[in-house]
This record gives structure tokens, sequence and C-alpha cells, in this order.
């Protein structure tokens, strides 16, 4: 009951402001008229980028001067993290990080992953945290989004695409930014910390030292949860009370998760002046969400086997790895909201979790389009779609066609090359390091649940998700180039291909539509995309859940 | 008129498509499809590992055979497709080759040469009992032709010079009379040569979603190759060893070997069945163009309307008798070519037994019916200065007439016109000199049934537009009662092209037929321009395809094949897909039988056999033997083409989506688990 | 070329403005409406010293005091961390003997299994009330005081976290402690 309850909070209430957070997205990102404070606004991101902001883009600038500021972005990152020693604002005094984990982490920060390899209040001096690591939380957010604007725009029929320098100065100080600043201020009234300082010594009651590492928490968790970072100050992430302290702010944090991504979709439908079909989609990836929201519920609800035989009290279901603080569903709702998007933080251990509900983070990791991360999410989509509307054109006998402009070759082309991209590196990964050292010596389960760690991490990284199952020792040097690779290569080839064929599509002669054409505003569509998602995603993928999860699972579960 | 297609598997056809399959086996040509080509390679090697298998060499050798077959089964599907066209050709390439053609020099004399030796513009005389060489156009003389060489229709039909029925194909012989043909196809290119390569389907091209859809199956192979080519360190992880074979079999049981083994078999039949129609199509482009058409363009006459007006009644102007008008009008008749002006010398004749004057009377000059100045006519005395000018023809057209040489348009007799058009015929008004005489009234009949064909149409989203020459009261009446969306009336050729290109500036695609040179530009304009046959050389080049029937209704089942085509295509990669969960969960539990298992019995992951299979190698034999059977199974949907019944699209994808995807999940449960028992009750597991 | 240095200057913007201006305004408003819980919700005895978080465990093994939840860390609130254990591993079953052996418990009177199995973070500051209460006996036996004293003690330290949307009752250790150890 209390589950139902925390769910139609969660979800719907997510959902409810997702509407007017669509609206002002669009206003904000793509406004139809510049007067009042959207010409103010666009004037001054004018003034800031210089000469090259007042050039609209095609697609082929666009991407290039998005990987231009992401190459700029990962630079600064690098330097801020190397320096670390010499740079003030280091309180516990932090020294110097490995080589491999730099690496692996600006990757991760950059690619919007947050892939965490190291444990942040061990590692990480507040300045850090605040310039290397914050900063691209904001950053790379707004990369997505500005690359789902310009999506939009290139199939909505129009010639250009935008500019990127202004999308990302939008993204950032329009949407990014005020959200955040609401959500820190809820956290701090919900007693997230919030100070500079380092940490506290403390004197417990009996007798010993206990040390409280602590600094910018609120700052951090908001932008965090918004952007589907999903970096966490601390190493637990949001199982941290201080980043999670009490229900209230479970809750605050478990929306910010979701609300931008379910508000670009309808952000997306208005660019495209197809609100129906935006309609159609977010009722897709709602579908797609309560399903893994009941399966994970339904398993998370079975006791821990390693306690089977023994005198322990077990009717409230797995309790490993999960904090109490949140009410007992909220370690399921929390998975499946932070796999289905590209956020990655956790308020439950994953790695803890029964077989079969880590197998449902993992799901929505391969499908990685159910709302998806912010801004690539509906990209991401959009490769599903494409494949799908060309089936089923073909099915009702016409050369398939999407918002009127055919799907030809080239199109196909692109869209497959994103999805082999996606299959490549998970299982590729995982086959390499499960069958050698690299992987399979630094493993903290044995067996299905060992395999299962490798999968996870893969998919995380080429799901640019960030959880993981964190007893991997992933803190190697193979692991960290590896995957800082994979995130680095997930991040870009879905963003270019997809942009690359609305690009394309633009460019050819519009049909117009008739009841002959394919309907992409119905019911049957939406049961077209779920299939082909379900099929592209579940068939390849199969059978190495089979050997992971669904093995452990079989296995121990009674 | 259709042609019988042979029965689906006639023996005929099987044997020699049999033996085609093996033929088609070189890699080179195996090559052109990824999928089959894979499958190729990974019989090759299962054969190989036959060898190395020790005690489970008879596991292994049924399922390097079974993987054979599929390749087979594959090559034989399309083997059967381009068989059914292959038995025409044959019959025309002979009928082609034997032909000598009787050239005429300049000087008038004869050569005998070759029908393969003509060029373009060679001049042939062809007599009675002859066989027409090559493609042309007749500039002297008429005849009549049996074309059934082409049009399988033993009728014969008259060709003759002048006027839209000019054009002759080589290959079709004349019954009777002479005629000098002029020949206007480069050698090798005739329309015989053309239907020889269509049917045989030797240099057929793949059309553009063809293309794309292999690039589809291309990539869901690579994947598949990914998952399974990763399922050996997977293996290894958890100690247990993956077999070659083993992986091999899942490999081609996943890839989508159903729509990859029939694709081209779809693509051929297609362009069979509108052979079947008698519809020439010159690339297979145009017919998946013609599955997207928006708009068709048809003409009233012929189309919607039985072929000719007649003549049915002279409605003479006040203080006219009816004998005269019908003189006078049959005068102005004589020389006119077009049906109506003979059916207006008929009914004279009929009427008041007035006999057709002699044509070369002295002095007197035909003036021959046009669409420009819509009169026809006969002026006799001195061509430059007549003496006395009969006209008949449209309304306006005789009024500016009359006025021009001085006289008063007769208001009753336009009121009589214009009674005439709303009662849905068309008035044809007569004057002499600045005199009108009064109106012949000329009726159309619509077809019958052309109203539902409409309907059916509207249900798929395409439109009518009918063009004619009529005046638009006319053009109202009858588009009100065939059913059309919509209509031009008055039409000029121009006019013609101008809606064409207005159609596909809004972006849709349209469709047209055609017979006349003039119809050529329209014709090549439209996004599929189907010329008549019985239509000039120049519409015949400038359309994508040629009715042989001349039929212009035929365009509706053009439409109709074209949708099938790309429905068949989209239907089975929907059900090819499909296939693959069941494979899964035949396959995978047989594979990982003995991952993570402790003592003796199967692995946890045996519980994920729920078609509760006999054991591992029955399992995975029993899926890779659907695999290779569901290809014949669905060889007479494939060639067919999926039931067809036109409908909105929101309908059509709902049915094929339950038909073909849901059909597709189920169908191999229930088939692997029939085809396990039987492999076990056989004991050949 | 000019993309780079535009990319810069919208690096340094972004930086200023997005790292360190919401950085500062965040700052300020938790030092106006929340100083307390922003400095690390710190407990402090009258003189001044820090004896812990009340947002975060710490380590509790003397009888008479009640325990928390176990920590795969040791209750490090510098290095935190949960045990990543996947719930049917035998290293957890045999934590699981090590806890039931130090708490006591028997078939017929089981541990509630929040005091069995670790939290994420290794930090979690609460236990169920029904763990509360089931410590009671020990804690009450330690301090020789009536065990019905301690239970109130308890009841009146038990709070939904989440109102009418929870379902457990929780128990602050740390609170709950201190408040033993008061009179």
């Amino acid at each position: 009951m209390a589950a139902i309850l925390l769910i139609l909070l969660i979800v719907g209430g997510t959902a409810a402001l997702s509407w007017p957070l669509g609206r002002y997205m669009r206003w904000a990102m793509d406004p139809l008229t510049l007067t009042g404070p959207a010409g103010r606004c666009d004037r001054w991101f004018r003034a800031v980028g210089g000469r090259l902001t007042h050039r609209e883009q095609d697609w082929k600038q666009y991407c290039l001067s998005l990987l231009t500021f992401n190459v700029v972005t990962f630079t600064v990152s690098f330097a801020f993290l190397a320096l670390q020693p010499w740079l003030p604002l280091n309180p516990d005094g932090r020294q110097e990080i490995e080589g491999s984990l730099i690496f692996n982490t600006v990757a991760s920060f950059t690619t919007n992953t947050n892939l965490q390899h190291y444990s942040g209040e061990v590692s990480m001096s507040h300045l850090s945290q605040l310039c290397a690591l914050m900063w691209q939380q904001f950053v790379s957010a707004a990369t997505g989004i500005a690359a789902l604007a310009a999506m939009a725009r290139g199939l909505a029929g129009r010639a250009t695409m935008g500019n990127f320098f202004v999308d990302l100065q939008r993204a950032t100080f329009l949407v990014l930014l005020p959200l955040a600043l609401v959500v820190a201020f809820l956290l701090v009234l919900g007693g997230v910390p919030m100070t500079l300082e380092g940490a506290a010594r403390a004197l417990t009651l009996e007798g010993a030292e206990q040390l409280i590492a602590r600094g910018p928490v609120a700052a951090f968790v908001a932008i965090k949860q918004l952007g589907t970072n999903g970096g966490g100050f601390f190493g637990p992430n949001s199982t941290h009370p201080f980043e999670n302290p009490g229900f209230f702010t479970n809750v605050v944090s478990t929306m910010a998760i979701i609300v931008i991504p379910m508000a670009a979709v309808w952000m997306f439908g208005r660019i495209v002046g197809r609100m129906r079909h935006a309609t159609v989609l977010f009722a897709v990836m709602m579908a797609l969400l309560l399903a893994k929201l009941g399966v994970a519920l339904v398993w998370e609800a079975a006791p821990t086997q390693a306690f089977a035989n023994l005198p322990i009290a077990q009717d409230v279901g797995n309790l490993e790895g999960k904090e109490l603080r949140f009410g007992a569903a909220a370690g399921p709702v929390w998975a499946v909201m932070t796999t289905c998007t590209s956020n990655g933080s956790v308020n439950c251990m994953h790695d803890s979790l029964n077989p079969l509900t880590g197998l449902v983070p993992m799901v929505g990791m391969w499908l990685n389009a159910t709302f998806g991360g912010v801004g690539v999410g509906l990209i991401n989509m959009f490769i599903y779609i494409v494949l799908a509307v060309f089936v089923a054109g073909m099915m009702v006998g016409r050369t398939p066609e999407y918002l009127g402009r055919r799907v030809e070759v080239r199109e196909v082309k692109l869209a497959v090359l994103a999805m082999f991209t996606h299959a490549l590196l998970i299982l590729g990964g995982t086959a390499l390091f499960a069958a050698s050292p690299w992987g399979a010596g630094t493993l903290n389960n044995t067996g299905a649940h060992g395999f299962s760690e490798i999968l996870y991490e893969f998919s995380s990284a080429a799901a640019n998700n960030g959880s993981g199952f964190e007893g991997l020792g992933d803190n190697t040097v193979p692991w960290n180039v590896a995957t800082g690779l994979v995130m680095l290569l997930a991040r870009f080839i879905p963003i270019l291909l997809p942009l690359a064929i609305a690009g394309f599509l633009a460019r050819k002669r519009a049909t117009a539509p008739s009841v002959g054409t394919l309907g992409i505003d119905t019911v049957t569509f939406g049961v077209m995309l779920i299939a082909t998602i379900l099929f592209l995603g579940a068939l390849t993928f199969f059978p190495a859940a089979a050997l992971g999860p669904i093995a452990e699972h079989l296995q121990f579960m009674k | 008129m259709t042609r019988k297609p042979a029965s689906l598997f006639a023996a005929e056809l099987v044997r020699p498509a049999i033996a085609d399959a093996f033929r088609k086996l070189h890699p080179r040509v195996m090559a052109k499809n990824p999928v089959m080509f894979v499958t190729l390679v990974g019989a090759v090697l299962t054969t190989a590992g036959i060898f190395t298998a020790g005690a489970d060499w008879a596991f292994v050798l049924q399922l390097a055979l079974w993987l054979w077959f599929t390749v087979l089964f594959a090559n034989f599907a399309e083997a059967m497709a381009e068989g059914r066209g292959k038995a025409q050709a044959n019959a025309l390439r002979s009928a082609r080759s034997e032909t000598f053609a009787r050239r005429l020099r300049d000087d008038g004399s004869e050569e005998r040469v070759a029908a393969t030796g003509l060029t373009k513009g060679d001049r042939v005389v062809v007599e009675a009992g002859q066989t027409i060489p090559a493609d042309g156009d007749v500039i002297e003389g008429i005849a009549s032709v049996d074309e059934s060489a082409i049009t399988g229709e033993s009728a014969p039909v008259i060709r003759e010079s002048g006027g839209d029925r000019c054009a002759v194909s080589g290959g079709t012989r004349v019954l009777s009379d002479r005629i000098v043909v002029q020949i206007t196809m480069e050698r090798g290119q005739g329309f015989l040569d053309r239907m020889i390569a269509m049917v045989e389907g030797a240099r057929r091209q793949k059309t553009p979603n063809e293309v794309a859809l292999t690039v589809l199956l291309a990539a869901l192979t690579l994947i598949f190759l990914l998952v399974c080519v990763t399922l050996r360190p997977f293996g290894t992880f958890a100690g247990a060893e993956f077999s070659t074979p083993v992986l091999i079999a899942l490999l081609v049981c996943l890839i989508p070997t159903t729509i990859g083994a029939l694709l081209s078999a779809i693509g051929i039949s297609g362009i069979d069945r509108l052979i079947q129609r008698n519809v020439m199509a010159t690339s297979g482009r145009a017919v998946e163009a013609a599955g997207d058409v928006d708009v068709l363009l048809l003409d009233k006459t012929g189309t919607i309307t039985l072929g000719n007006r007649m003549a049915t009644a002279f409605v003479p102007a006040p203080g006219v008798s009816e004998e005269q008008l019908a003189d006078t009008a049959q005068l102005a008749s004589l020389a006119d070519q077009t049906p109506e002006g003979r059916s207006i010398v008929v009914l004279a004749k009929q009427r008041f037994r007035l006999r057709g004057r002699d044509v070369a009377e002295p002095h007197a000059t035909f003036v021959p019916f046009s669409a420009q100045s819509r009169m026809s006519g006969v002026d006799f005395g001195a061509p430059a200065a007549p003496v006395r000018c009969i006209r008949k023809g449209a309304a306006e057209a005789i009024a500016g007439f009359v006025a021009a040489l001085g006289g008063r348009p007769d208001p009753q007799v336009l009121a009589a016109a214009d009674s005439v058009s709303r009662s849905g015929g068309t008035p044809l008004v007569v004057a002499d000199g600045g005199r009108m005489l009064g109106v012949v009234h000329l009726k159309d009949v619509v077809k019958g049934g052309i109203q539902q064909r409409f309907a059916h149409l509207r249900a798929v989203g395409i439109r009518t537009v009918m063009i004619t020459g009529d005046n638009p009261l006319t053009a109202a009446a009858i588009a009100a009662e065939a059913g059309v969306d919509s209509f031009l009336a008055q039409a000029t050729p121009e006019m013609k092209l101008q809606r064409i290109r207005d159609e596909q500036a809004q972006g849709r695609l349209v469709a047209m037929t055609g017979d006349g040179t003039n119809d050529a530009p329209a014709l090549a304009q439209a996004d599929v321009g189907v010329a008549m046959n019985t239509g000039t050389q120049a519409a015949r080049e400038a359309g994508n395809m040629v009715d042989l029937d001349s039929n212009p209704t035929k365009l509706l089942d053009i439409v109709e094949i074209g949708k099938q085509l790309i429905m068949t295509r989209g239907s089975l990669t929907t059900f090819s897909m499909a296939n693959d969960v069941a494979k899964y969960f035949a396959i995978l539990p047989a594979m990982f039988a003995g991952v993570h298992a402790t003592g003796a019995g199967p692995g946890p992951l045996a519980g994920l056999d729920v078609m509760d299979l006999h054991s591992p190698q029955s399992a995975i034999l029993s899926a890779v033997v659907f695999n290779a059977l569901i290809i014949i199974a669905l060889i007479p949907l494939a060639l067919r083409g999926v039931a067809y019944r036109p409908a909105s699209a929101a309908v059509v994808l709902r049915r094929n989506l339950l038909l073909y995807g849901v059909g597709g999940v189920v169908a191999p449960f229930v088939g692997i688990k029939i085809l396990d028992v039987l492999l076990t009750v056989l004991h050949l597991v | 070329m000019e993309s780079l240095v535009t990319s810069l200057r919208i690096a340094f913007v972004t930086l200023l403005v997005g790292a360190g201006g919401y950085t500062a305004v965040v700052l300020g408003f938790a030092r106006l409406a929340a100083p307390a819980t922003a400095a690390g919700s710190l407990i402090a005895r009258p003189d001044g010293t820090v004896v812990g978080s009340r947002l975060l465990a710490q380590a509790f093994t003397q009888p008479r005091y009640f325990w928390p939840r176990p920590s795969a860390v040791g209750y490090n609130a510098a290095g935190a961390g949960g045990s990543n254990k996947s719930p049917t591993s035998p290293d957890l079953t045999a934590r699981g003997e090590q806890v039931v052996a130090a708490h006591g418990a028997t078939a017929a009177r089981p541990l509630p299994a929040d005091l069995a199995a670790a939290s994420g973070g290794g930090l979690d500051p609460h236990i169920t009330e029904r763990a509360a209460l089931w410590q009671v006996e020990r804690v009450a036996a330690a301090r020789e005081r009536p065990p019905t004293e301690v239970e109130t003690l308890v009841r009146r330290h038990a709070f939904a976290p989440g109102g009418f949307m929870t379902q457990e009752r929780l128990v602050n250790v740390l609170e709950l402690n201190l408040a033993l150890d008061r009179p």
C-alpha cells in the first residue's frame, strides 16, 4: 500500500510537474519570438559567445561545435583534478589522484555518466568537487538538452538546427540553474549539509573518534539529480545520510531524477508541433517505466536468501544495502528511475539487490530510452522510432516516412549503426573482461553474480549511466581505461548519428499525410514502438541476462 | 486480360527451380544476400565440425544438413519466383530471333536484313502474314495486327499511321494489308528485350526500399553475430564450454533468415504479378512508387466512361430540319478520326439513310479535330478563300467561329447545348458558315462498378481526379455520377501537366495514364506514368509502365500490387523477428544446461525450458529444422503477396501486427514443440 | 580556432556562474535558513565537544547501549560504503551468523532483519522500533533499570519518517542512547 502511494506521488507528481516544465523549456530553448526577457537572454548569450554565436548552424557544424566544447570542458576538468594538491579549497588535504583514475573520472563527468571509481569524500577536495565535477554536471547535462533541441528543430523541417553555443547557455542558465537552485534550497531545508569547512571530529559515546566528512553537499546533489548525472558527493551516493537525510529529501531527489527527462518529451513535441505524437512517446516510456517498477517491487519483497536458514525475522523483504528512513519501496523505485534515465545515483546498493531486481536496472540501461538522460533519452528513442517506423511503414504498404519525410537507406544505416555500437560496447567489453583477469580478478561476488557485476559495469558505461554493482574493484587501470573509452564513444556516437539522421531528413521533400500514411499518433503505433524497443533490446541482451541475474535467481531463490 | 499463372508448385516449375537452387550456391551470388551468406558460412563450418565432433557426430551431421537445407530453401524460393517468368521469356526470345525484315532503302527498293540488324530510323515493310521485326511507328498504311506474342490476347488490333494508334512492337504479326514501319528503338533495347530482362530478374536492380531493408537485415545479422561470438568468453567465465556447431545453430536461428531468404522472391514475384495483369514495369522502383501514390489522374473517356461517346440525337435549331442538321453534321465529320465524329456519321446514316460522301471531293479541305481548336469540319472551295465552311464542335468554339464570320450565335441553340450538358451529355454545336444549325447530343456512359473501386481507393487515402475535355457542366455531372473526388474540365495537355506539378508541390505522388504523344510530358512528370500499349511510342517511352491491355482502369490494380509488395516485405520482416523469442527459449536452456550445474542434474538455467523439450540436442535441432522449414512454408505467401484488403493505415497496421507480430511469436513455440516430439519419436537425436 | 575560443569563453562563464555563483547562493541560503544542519547536524555536549552527527550512525558494542545496524565500513564517516554483497552470497551468511550470535537471537526469538542487514552507506542512524524494542531486555538488564521504563523511552523516540506513507516507525540510535545517558 505504501509502495503504491509512493509511486503515485513520485511518478504522478513528476508527470504533472513535467507538463508546465516542458512548456517552459520550450520557451527557454527555442523561443518563438525574441521579445522581452527571451530577447534579452538571447542577446546576452550571443554577447558572451562572441562572433560564432551569430550564425545558424547545420547538423555538421552543430556537432562540430558540440565536440569542440566537450573537448574544452574535458581539458579544463582534467587540469583541475591533476593540479588538486596545489589548488585552494582543500581543507582535508587531499593528495594526487592516479592518472588513469583522472582520465576515467573526467571522461565520466564529461559524458554525463558520472561513473565513480573513486570515493568522493576520500579522494576529492572541495574545489575539485565544485569546479571539476559539479561544473561538468551542469554543462554535460546542458549539452544533452541542446542536442535534443537541435534534433527537434531538424525534425520540424527547419533549414538549420540552431547554434550550439547559444543552446548550451540557454540550457545551463535558463533551465538547469533555476531548477538546481530550487532543489538545492529544498534539500538544505531537508537537512542536507552545505558548508566549505573540512571534516568535523567527534568523540563517540563509547569513546572512539569519528571523523565526519562534509562539504557543499546540497548544491552538488541538486544538479547531480536534475542533470541525470548521478555522481555523488560521497562514495555511497544517496544512501549516505548527508546526501539524503530523510523521507522528504528522498522524494525530492527521486522526483528530480526524472522531471527534466519527462519534460523533454513535451519540449520535443512543442518544437516539432506534434503534441499527440509526443503523448504517444510519453505513454510508451511511462508504460515501460511502470512495468519495471512493478517487477522491481515484487522481486525486492523477497527476503535476503543468505539469511534463510538463520533465526532472522524477514517479513520486510531484502534489507541488505538499504536505508530505513526512505520507506520500504524507495530503494527499488529509485533503482528503476535512475537506470531508466542515465542518472546512476543510488539510494540502495545495487550489488545487494535480489537477482531479478538487479536485472531491472540492467534492462533500463540496455534500452536506454524510457525517458533516458536529459535530452539524450529522447535522442536514443529516436533511433527506435526510425526503426519502428521503417518496419511499420512497410507493413501498411507505403515507403516508410516519419513526420512527412521518407526513411530511406541512409537513415536506416545510421540508425542501425547506433544500435550496433551500443551492443558492441556492452557485450564486447563484458566478454573481454569476463574472460580475462582484468575483470575476473576484481569481483566482490562469485559465480553468476560476479558476471552480473562485470555486465553491469559495461552496461552502465555504455548507457552513460554511472551506477554500478559497487562491489566491483573497479579502480584499476584496465577498468579505468576501458570504461573511460566506452563512455566517450557511447556518449558522442549516439548524439552525432541521430543529429545526422535529422539533418538528412530535413533536407528531403515533405510528403503530405493521408489516411494511407502510417499514423504516429495512435495507440497501435505506440504498441509497435514498445515491441521494437523490447525486441531489439531484449533479443540482443537476453543471453547475457540469462547467464547473470537469471541464472543467479534460478540457482538460489526458492 | 490476365494471364493464367501456373499453379504455384507446378512440376515444370519445381524441377528447374531445384536445379537452380544448387547453382545459386556460388559465393559470388550468395554474397548479394548477407543473411544467407552468413548461413552458408555457418553450414560450411558446421560440416567441417562433423569430423571433430567425436561422439556427437550424428547430431552435428544433422545440424549441418539442415543448415545446408536452409540455404538451399532460400535459393529455391528465389528460383521459383524467377522460374515463373522464365518460361514466358524463352517463348518471347524464340519469337524474336528468327525474324527477318524487309528494309526500305531511300530509293524505294527493299533489302532483306536480320531483325537484329535494324537500327533506329530504318523503315521496313511488313505485309500480311509477316512478323513485325522491331518496335516502331506505322508511318504508312493500316493493318490488323495479332499482338498475342506480347499481350496474350489473340483478337487482332488495328494499327494505322497518324493518330494515336501507330505504335507497333517487334514480334507481333500483321494479319492483313500492308504497313510501313519506322523503327524507333535502339538495337537490343526493344520492348521485348526489356520485358525478357524484367521477367527473368537476371539484371534486376535492388529497389531503394529493398536496399534499405537489406541494410537493416545485415545490421541485425551483425548484432546477433556479436551476441553469439561473445557467448564463448561468457561461457569461459561460467566454466562452461559452448561448442561451435551449437553457437552456429543459435546464430542461424537468430538472424532473420526467413525474410532474408524470401526478400528477392517477394520482389521478383511482385513484378511477375504485374506481368500477369499484363503490365510491363520498366523498373522495380516504379512498382514501389505505385504503392505510394496519393493522387490518380484518370482520363474520363475509356477509364471512367465506356470508351467512346456516341451520338444519340440531333437537336435542330428553330427553323432547321433535323435532316438538314444531320446532313451538315455528317459532312463535317467525314474526316474526323475521333470515335465521336464517326458515331455522328453512323447516326446520320441510320436516321436518314445518308451515305458517306466520297472523301476525295474536289475543292473540299477537311479541317481535322484538334485539342486546341476543339472543332472540326470542312471547307469548300479554294483553301485560301473557302466559299462554304461547315464546323462542328464545342459550343464556345463554334460561337467564336460564327461570330468571326459575322453571324450571331443563336441563343436557343446555346440553350439547347446547355440542357444537354446539364443532363450529363456532351453537346456538339453544328454551324454552316455564320449560322448555327443545331446540337448533336453525345452521350457518355459511366462504367459499371467504378464507384466501388473509387471508394476502395479513398479508403486507402488515394484521391481521384477526372481529366476531361468536356465543359465544366458535363464534367460535374459525370464526376458526381462516377464518384471521383475532383475533376479538371476543358483540360488541355498543359493543364494536365500543371495539375501534376501542383499536386507534387504539395508533397503528393501522382499517377496517371495516357496514350497520345501529347500525353508524353505529363507521363514523364508523373511519379507513376502508365502508357497504353495502343498509344504512341513517345508515350510508351515517357511512362515508366506500359499496360498491354490498354485498359486505363489497370492503374487501380497497379496501385494495389505496389502496396501489396511493400506490405509483404514488412509483414515477413516482423514475423521473422518475432520468431526469435521462441528460438531463444528453445536453444538457450539447451546451451546453458551445464552452466553452474551442481552435481549430476542440469544447471539452474534448464528452468528456462518452457516448452519442456526432450533434450538439449533435440531442442537445438528442432529450432534449426523449424528455421529451415518455415522458409518453405512461407514461399506461397511470398509469391502471392499478403492478403490485401483496402483499409486505412491504422486498421492495416493493427491487422498485420496481430497476424505477423503476435502470430510470429506464437507459431514457433508450437512448431518447435511439434518438431521436438517428431525428432524424439523418430529417434533422430 | 574560433570554436575553441568561443568554447573557452563559455566554459569560463559557466564555471563562474555555475560553479561559483550557484554555490555561493546556496551557501548563503544555508547559512541563513538552516545553519545547524548545514554544518552537518552535529550534536555537541554542553562543553562543546562533538559526540557525533544526528544523521550518522556510530559504533555501539556495549550491552548498555542500543546497537545500530551493521556497517560494512565500521561506521567510518570519512569513507562510507556498503557491503555490496549479493543477497545470495555465503559471505553474507557468515556475517549473519556473527550478528545473530552477538545479539543472542534464537529460533524462538528471531532477530529483526534490519539488525542483520548492513545499510547502504554504512551510516544508517536508525533502526526500526521493533528492533529497538527487541533490544530493551538487554539494555535494561545492563543498566539495572525496569524494562518498562526503557520501553517507554523507546516509544517516545519512535517516529514515522514519511508520515502516513511509511509503515515502519524508526528510532534514532544515537539520540536514544544520549537520552538513556542523560538522567
